[in-house]
């Protein structure tokens, strides 16, 4: 089917299928999951700034729908979310403006493809370090009804980080965080939002494992969390790459009615599973994402 | 538990046979009425498109959530 907007050729049911393999990735690891979604539209042709903008389109819909499920199973810290959002806007709108620089430049593809497979490789090197790691030091083996209580290797790491004393200093009472500064709230906030613009989605991979690594945040907790964030994130990030150009919403309505269905097997995954198994799981799927990347890079054309 | 969990599985292929009917009537059905509007929108006026996205995707999502749900719950008591 052809799409006017983003002069591109795609099949809906293959745009049905990616949405509802998403859908599945948001509401189990709380990612916007562009690290597939960036990659898949890449794969039928379609460039990087509308890959970038579209994806944020469809993100949108997809949290809403997770962040109200996580809401409901209490696992969203909207204090933490409240201040997390002054930092996700100013990020997004530095990587949509990264991304005008690059297109005007004439090198948005190959730039974000290689800054994609550096991010995508990284994270999940990291994260399977550190769930390798935690798994492996038999703390995990709780009881069923203790699935929720969470802990990392990285643990020592975050106690130094919120102990550090930048004024101003708040408490997390949902998060059981007794003080942390806010600037590192809003530089992690930051970040993320940076990499929503520039990579597209809700910057989830960077996100999550940030509030779970940096800030202390338990994972289920960062699940809920993260997803608040994208819905924000992802939403001033699809206005104002809409408003330079680099959304095509209908393939992006396309998408999201796969993921609706899949978001919903998603949220109900989590309820069987402890933290640092979370976390393990999530690791291919960045490698997936880069994999495709590179793919597209080397060929230098679509499937 | 098994017989629950069959259950619960025959729930959500049927949910998802229906769903999948529903979504391939609604794709022609914006995509026809919609597309052509959409196209001179986001090529003559960028801000309203920009607002128009984010208020269809909003709405799509709450519209699925609630018709998904509403499935869910018809067929589990169905399936009981």
């Amino acid at each position: 089917m052809f799409f006017p907007i983003s002069n591109t050729h795609i099949d809906p049911i293959y745009l049905a299928v990616v949405g509802f393999l998403i859908g599945i990735l948001g509401g189990f690891f709380g990612v916007g999951g562009s690290f597939i979604a960036g990659p898949a539209l890449r794969l039928m042709g379609m460039d990087w700034n509308y890959a970038v903008g579209t994806d944020l389109a469809h993100i949108v819909g997809k949290s809403i729908v997770a962040a109200r499920q996580h809401r409901t199973l209490g696992n969203v810290d909207l204090k933490l979310g409240f201040f997390m959002a002054f930092g996700t806007i100013g990020g997004a709108e530095c990587g949509a403006q990264l991304i005008q620089v690059l297109k005007r430049a004439g090198n948005v593809n190959t730039v974000v493809s290689w800054v994609a497979i550096v991010v995508y490789f990284s994270i999940a090197v990291f994260m399977l370090w550190e769930s390798q790691k935690t798994l492996r030091s038999g703390k995990e083996r709780l009881p069923s009804k203790h699935l929720k209580d969470d802990h990392s290797a990285f643990g020592p790491v975050t106690q130094k980080i919120q102990r550090l004393r930048i004024w101003p200093m708040i408490s997390l009472p949902t998060s059981g965080i007794q003080e942390i500064s806010l600037w590192t709230i809003l530089l992690v906030a930051f970040v993320g939002g940076f990499f929503s613009g520039f990579l597209g989605g809700g910057a989830g991979y960077i996100r999550m494992p940030s509030m779970v690594y940096v800030l202390g945040i338990p994972t289920h907790l960062a699940v809920g969390t993260d997803l608040f964030e994208i819905v924000i994130s992802a939403s001033y990030g699809t206005f104002t790459h809409a408003v330079k150009g680099n959304v095509d919403i209908l393939i992006a309505l396309v998408m999201h009615t796969g993921a609706v269905i899949g978001a919903q097997i998603g949220v109900v995954a989590t309820q069987y599973f402890a933290g640092p198994k979370i976390r393990l799981a999530f690791v291919p799927l960045p490698l997936l994402g880069a994999a495709i990347v590179v793919y597209t890079l080397v060929t230098g054309h679509k499937l | 538990m098994k017989k629950a969990t069959a259950k619960s599985l025959r729930a959500f292929a049927i949910e998802l046979a229906i769903y999948a009917v529903f979504v391939t009537a609604y794709f022609f059905l914006v995509l026809h009425l919609l597309g052509e509007w959409l196209y001179h929108l986001e090529a003559q006026h960028r801000y309203t498109y920009a607002v128009v996205a984010l208020l269809l995707i909003a709405g799509q999502a709450v519209v699925l959530d609630a018709v998904t749900a509403l499935l869910f719950r018809f067929l589990r008591s169905r399936v009981r």
